[in-house]
């Protein structure tokens, strides 16, 4: 069935504006009551109304295109919708129901107007319909996209926490690497890194893999770009936290560790960092003891 | 051989190739293997699963979980339509690499498993199984 070139969808609305307001709010209320979520009554009421309102002028236009500029009021709509349901943790189903519930109370109408024209009342029911369930993907598709930016600041959020530098003791400095070392993770690491490296004028720094579950040729070829660079920064570079396991399957992938130092755990590579800047640990306890 | 269970996931996108990575060891410690067989095979896997992202365009791994006379075993097959390989024998060697690597991936999870196969058709795409025994 094609669509009618002209429908009577905007003086329908215009005619019932306040009766369709009415009855599409009881409908939301009942709704959200049965799905067990709070409606704000004065932001729901608002948002009905510039509903109505756009809808009214998007069907005037007679194109049922809803990404053509003349739905962009309506679209920023939705949009502002589905965000603010999506922040106070509607699911998808509840926020497109926004738009869905709207159904009833319209066909209600369409119904009663067309009562005695049936070719009319099933076109003009197409047409809603079609409009109505794609406003409603659309709202999804926004409640989808409000939650993906929130999974990206996230993301992004972690990315830079989980890279510290911290400072073991004067001119050396550690990197505890937790979690997965991907290309993006790693280019961030090795930044905070080189640029630790320039602001105290460490002489060494240790890079910790303890936490880091797989080290496979990408790993490897991250740490090795990241020793090279802190040691042409004059810095060197140990590399600790290397288990049993890591290192067989190390050998295994065939990677040449050879001459950028590693040591078991990072105890023995701060050992080893204290001996080559001339630093002693004593135990001035047991010092006392002897002399005593 | 018995199939104890498979799962296939599909690799378009690196945080793929993390989860295949998180699902190969939770297969591999629930089927009991020692830490080290578990590392062999999930690095093995991260290889491969990196290999079928970036020069395979992404395609997708089917990992299954395997018993052969009373021994269990983890099987991977990592497959993508992408260019394919047209020298094998010359992939497969330390070094090799027609991206900007290490050149050990392939060569690397072949050393950390039990079992590798590789069947590759230029233009078609590629093939790589591998299986680690407990």
């Amino acid at each position: 069935m094609n669509a009618p070139n002209h429908t009577g969808l905007p003086e329908i609305i215009k005619k019932h504006e306040t009766d369709l307001l009415a009855d599409w709010l009881k409908e939301q209320t009942a709704l959200a009551t049965r799905q067990q979520v709070s409606l704000k009554e004065g932001e729901l009421k608002s948002q009905c109304s510039e509903f109505l309102r756009l809808l009214r002028k998007g069907t005037q236009g007679n194109n049922p295109d809803i990404s053509t500029p003349e739905w962009a009021e309506m679209r920023e709509l939705l949009t502002s919708v589905s965000r603010s349901r999506a922040q106070q943790g509607f699911t998808p189903t509840q926020t497109a129901t926004f738009v869905f519930s709207f159904k009833k109370s319209l066909f209600i109408r369409l119904r009663k107007e067309f009562a005695n024209n049936a070719d009319a009342l099933a076109d003009e029911t197409w047409t809603a319909t079609n409009l109505l369930d794609e406003l409603g993907l659309f709202t999804t598709e926004m409640f989808q996209k409000t939650r993906e930016e929130v999974i990206l600041r996230q993301q992004q959020g972690l990315l830079e926490l989980s890279t510290p530098v911290v400072m073991l003791w004067e001119g050396i400095l550690a990197l505890p690497l937790i979690g997965i070392l991907d290309s993006a993770r790693t280019e961030l690491v090795m930044q905070s890194l080189l640029q630790k490296i320039v602001e105290t004028g460490a002489s060494v720094a240790i890079i910790d893999i303890t936490g880091v579950p797989t080290v496979d040729t990408l790993v490897a070829q991250h740490l090795l770009k990241t020793v090279t660079a802190a040691r042409l920064m004059g810095a060197d570079c140990f590399i600790s936290g290397i288990r049993p396991q890591i290192a067989q399957t190390i050998v295994h992938l065939g990677v040449n560790l050879g001459d950028i130092t590693t040591k078991a755990n990072l105890k023995d590579a701060l050992a080893l960092a204290m001996k080559q800047s001339g630093l002693t640990v004593v135990n001035t306890k047991k010092l006392k003891e002897m002399a005593a | 051989m018995m199939l104890l269970k498979s799962e296939s996931l599909p690799i378009v996108s690196e945080q793929d190739i993390v989860r295949a990575r998180q699902v190969a060891r939770q297969w591999a410690i629930d089927l009991n293997f020692k830490l080290i067989d578990q590392t062999k095979f999930v690095t093995a896997v991260s290889e491969l699963a990196r290999n079928t992202l970036i020069y395979g365009r992404g395609g997708f791994m089917l990992l299954e979980a395997v018993e052969k006379d009373l021994r269990k075993g983890l099987r991977a097959v990592f497959e993508d339509r992408g260019p394919g390989i047209p020298d094998i024998e010359e992939a497969l060697k330390d070094g090799f690499s027609t991206g900007n690597s290490l050149g050990l991936g392939l060569p690397g999870a072949k050393r950390l498993s039990n079992e590798f196969e590789i069947i590759s058709q230029p233009g078609e795409g590629t093939r790589v199984t591998i299986a680690r025994w407990t």
